[in-house]
This record gives structure tokens, sequence and C-alpha cells, in this order.
């Protein structure tokens, strides 16, 4: 179970994520909407693993523990999808390029299982970027 | 409860995205949003999210060894006065989820303190309003593009996610006043990496690799011009471009909704500032026209009423007294990332959930007041929090769809408990700057 793949990260919507921002960011709903990657049938094959699997997601700006699903909107192999939320944000690219404006999708990261992982909640990553 | 306890409101118009539909109706029984009405299922949530919950703030409060305590609404003005007048650099950032009066508000309190202003456009469309700024748009209401639109391109944007109700309301699957046989009438092509929900529905889905949408734009417009197009481009065979683009060319009237896969993509501006050139040139057709999908309900209002104001519609400097403007020195995550901000007021926004950690490990260091009525990642960094009544349900406000048309928001429940209008609490902490300046 140790394999891991690259992909090219992006984050954005979804309708879960959309319905978890009003006045449940502080519930399990949110995790379950925003704590997730969504990989293709075939990377998810590549790792081995099935969904519901914690995953550790890393790049050159930080790494998150998410759970690894079944992307709904496949196939994009080699492309993985993280709802916008401090989950994605904790790995997406600061640089602004002169415009205010965070590299919020297209970040090359590693995938890697590890089953035994946990998935921080958003107010508990906000308590670890406090330390 | 018997039927005459329940009160049904309607034309209530749902504050959640840009579509800001105003054709919502809510049952409300004891002061609680009880069932809505037409609305989709992310403004549902908003509307009931106003429900008092332990998770609801509804008094001032303040941090006192890690655990917050109440207190009163005088105590908090002052207290949130002097931490924006001892910061040197502070930052007033969000508003985009609020009224225009409140906006307006935000503006007079961001002068007084010579703070930075900023608004949540700047990690959205931010990057859509600096090519608007460089090249113009040729723009229409939703209302126009309902009633004559025939082809209708969602380019990097996935309304099924981000604007449920968009493409029932104005663009596809909707009838219009030249347009009576509706979606028949109609071509929805999508542009999108991904298989999203918009994709599946469109006539023709452009499956651009991620990050390619400037050398697709720009082999259009070659192609528009009859240059020779290499075979493939940005993952999409030769042939597939010159198709759509017929298609484009044969439309009555032509319209463009573009989202974050363009503006938070490598190139941003540059990337909005290509597609509009091609509408510029696609007009020498036809009528087309390009329109950002603006996320927030009133990100529009926020730009629009501070242009008025300051003439810039974000990013706005007041440390020399008299507003600057430059994305990329005064956004929000600028001054964050390179550590400028000593302080900072949250309003209308999450900045805890949307920015990137090296911003948040910035924002964790420095003293953090919210106006937020929930718990969130902010919150949770905050030292203050004044609790508003929500705009659009609690309280009245104006705001502006995506479309740049005003809309009164109407009131439909009573705030809890002491929860006062965004624009209130920034007039009192105006008031009591220049109070404590004197």
């Amino acid at each position: 179970m140790s394999s891991s793949i690259q992909v090219n990260l992006i984050t954005g919507r979804t309708v879960q994520q959309g319905r978890a921002l009003e006045g449940s960011k502080h519930s399990d709903e949110y995790t379950r909407a925003a704590g997730i990657i969504e990989l293709d049938p075939e990377d998810m094959r590549k790792l081995k693993i099935y969904t519901g699997t914690v995953v550790k997601v890393t790049t050159a700006h930080g790494s998150v523990n998410v759970r690894a699903i079944l992307s709904p909107n496949a196939p994009h192999p080699g492309l993985a999808f993280i709802p916008m939320g401090p989950w994605g944000n904790a790995v997406i690219n600061t640089d602004i390029y002169s415009v205010g404006m965070p590299s919020f999708k297209g970040v090359e990261a590693t995938v890697e299982p590890i089953p035994e992982g946990k998935v921080l909640s958003a107010l508990e990553l906000m308590h670890e970027l406090q330390k | 409860m018997t039927e005459e306890e329940v009160q049904k409101i309607t034309d209530v118009v749902c504050p959640f995205c840009g579509c800001l539909c105003d054709d919502v109706e809510i049952d409300v029984a004891n002061n609680k949003v009880v069932t809505t009405y037409n609305a989709c299922t992310i403004g549902t949530t908003k509307f009931f999210s106003v429900n008092e919950t332990e998770h609801r703030f509804t008094k001032p409060m303040l941090r006192k060894n890690g655990k917050f305590v109440p207190i009163s609404w005088d105590e908090a003005i002052e207290r949130a006065a002097k931490i924006l007048l001892n910061a040197e650099r502070p930052l007033l950032y969000g508003f985009s989820s609020t009224s225009n009066e409140a906006i307006g508000e935000g503006f007079k309190l961001a002068e007084e303190v010579g703070g930075v202003l900023d608004q949540t456009a700047s990690v959205c469309h931010g990057p859509s309003v600096l090519a608007i700024q460089d090249v113009g748009r040729s723009a229409a209401t939703l209302g126009e593009i309902r009633s004559r639109a025939n082809v209708i391109v969602y380019w990097g944007s996935n309304p099924s996610a981000a604007h449920p109700r968009h493409m029932s309301r104005y663009s596809m699957f909707v009838r219009g006043f030249f347009r009576e046989k509706g979606a028949k009438e109609r071509t929805l092509i999508v542009v999108d990496p991904r298989n999203t929900d918009a994709a599946k529905l469109a006539d023709i889905h452009i499956k651009v690799e991620q990050g390619k949408d400037y050398e697709l734009v720009s082999a259009m417009r070659a192609a528009l011009r009859g240059i020779e197009i290499p075979e493939m481009v940005a993952g999409i065979p030769k042939k597939d471009i010159l198709e759509v683009l017929e298609i484009m060319k044969k439309a009555y009237f032509g319209v463009v909704f573009f989202g974050m896969g363009l503006t938070q993509t490598f190139g941003r501006h540059r990337n909005i500032d290509n597609a509009i050139n091609l509408i510029r040139e696609l007009n020498s057709y036809t009528k087309w026209i390009i329109s950002p999908m603006r996320g927030h309900y009133n990100v529009t209002g926020a730009g629009t009423v501070w242009t008025w104001q300051t003439g810039y519609p974000m990013s706005i400097d007041f440390a020399r007294g008299y507003p600057r403007y430059n994305p990329g020195e005064y956004c929000a995550n600028d001054i964050l990332v390179n550590g400028e901000a000593d302080a900072a007021l949250i309003i209308a926004s999450d900045p805890g959930a949307h920015f990137p950690a090296k911003s948040i490990r910035h924002l964790a260091k420095i003293p953090v007041i919210a106006i937020e009525p929930h718990i969130t990642p902010t919150t949770e960094l905050a030292e203050l929090i004044l609790p508003p009544a929500i705009v659009g349900v609690e309280t009245e406000g104006t705001a502006y769809r995506m479309d740049h048309v005003p809309i009164r928001l109407r009131k439909v429940v009573d705030a809890p408990d002491e929860c006062l209008p965004d624009e209130v609490i920034l007039e009192r902490l105006t008031q009591k700057v220049r109070e404590l300046k004197k």
C-alpha cells in the first residue's frame, strides 16, 4: 500500500460544499463535503484504494490528509479535485503572480494512501496553522 | 402548529449566489423558517441557517483565555475601534455577502483608519475585473440573455455546483421572449477539463486540458481570421475547434459565461483578456456577449459601490489618506503573505476557509475582528466577534445581481437577540474611531 501517484490538483465548488458553507463549517458535514479528493478510477486503481481511504496530499506548499473518493466527474486521469475549503487551501500554490490571486487550480501534487491516517476538521486545521 | 401560525412570505430574494433568484417563497412560523419554495439546495440551507443554534453568535464575544465570553456592544465597539486605530496597517476584508449600504460604510471606516480595503473578488473574479479594465466587455442583462440567446457557453465554470438555478432561470433550460421553445432552440457548450454535471447536460463538451485555456482561445482567434491552426490544441482536435467556431459564428445571439477555470489558473487576467478579445472578434459575425459568473450574491455590489466612492473596485489602500489601487500589492493575500497587516476586520466572508495556508498563518498572529453570524474557521482565529443580522433574511438591503441589476432584498424573520445589521455595526465603529481620534 505504499504506492503513490503524481497528479495535477485543482480546487473548486461542489453543491455539497456550498450547502456546508451556510452555518455548518464547525460540523462533520463540512469535513465530509470538502475534506475529500475526487480521483479518477484509473488513479484509484494505481493507488490500490477504495472510496473512503484516507490519503495524504503533498505539494511544494504543504500537505493535508483527506478522504479519497471516486470522482463523479470522471474520466480525468491525472487530474485530482479537492472542493474549495481549508483542506485544499493547505496545499495550493500561494504565488500570487502580481494580481493578488493564489493558484487555486493547477498545482503538482503527490497522493499516497495512509489508511490509518486522520482527516482533521476545518477548525482543527485552523488550530494547526495557529501553532 | 395551526395553519394561522404559518405565514407565507413571497418575492423573497435569495442571498447566496450572484443569481439573486427573486422568486423564492418562505413559510415562517414563530419567527423561524419552516419551508422554502423555489430556492435551490444551497439557498434553502442559507435560509435555514438563520434559525438560532448553539453555533450562531447572538451577542458580541471576546476571547478570554481561549474561550469566548459575551460582552456589551459598547465595549465591543470600543475594543474593535482601538484595535483598528492602534494598527499601522489594518486590513478590512470581505463585504461581498452584505448589502450595498454596509459596503459603503466599510469604505468610510477604511478611510478613517487608513487601512487596506479589499473584497472577495481578489480571490475570485479579481483577474476578470483587471481584464475588463484593460479591454472592456460586451455585456447584457440576464433577462436579455434569457430572451434572445441561442448559443450558450459555460467556460471554466460549473453552474451545476456554484449557481444551481442559473441554467434553468437565465440561460439554457428556460423559455424566453424570442426563444419560445426554450432549450430546443438553444445549444449548450461547456468548456471544462472534467465531465461536470453541466458538461453532462451539454450538447458539446470541449474537454480542454487543465490550464490550457489561453492556448485554446488563441487558436480559436487565429482560426477565426483564417490562419491555419495545429492538428491538436490544448487536447482538442482541430476539427472540433473549427466545428464549434462555425456554431458560434452562426449564432443568433451568443453568450460566454466564464468562471474560476479562467481566473484561478496560470495566466489569470490574461486568460480573460484573450477570451474578451475572442468575443469582440466574433461580434464582426453576430451578436456575442461575455459575462463573469459572480459567486457571492453581492460581490458585484462591492466592486460597484467602491468604484463610485473611490474610483476603484477592490484592493484599495488608504495609508496615505487617499485611495490608491494596486492589485498584486494591496490585495488581502498580498498583505497577509508579505506579513504587512497588523490587524484585520473580516466581514461577510471566511478567509480562514478560503485563503491559502500561508496567509492564514499570518492572520493567526494578528488581532482579528470578525463580523460573522456563525462559527467558521475565521472565527476560530478571531479575538472579537460582532454578531450581524443576516442581510436578505433578517434585515433588508440592496444587492447587485451578477449582471449589475440592483435588487432590494427582503426581511423574512427578526434577527436573534443582540444581532445588528452590518451597516449599523460599521457605522458605529466609524463613529467610535472618529471620537477616539479627537
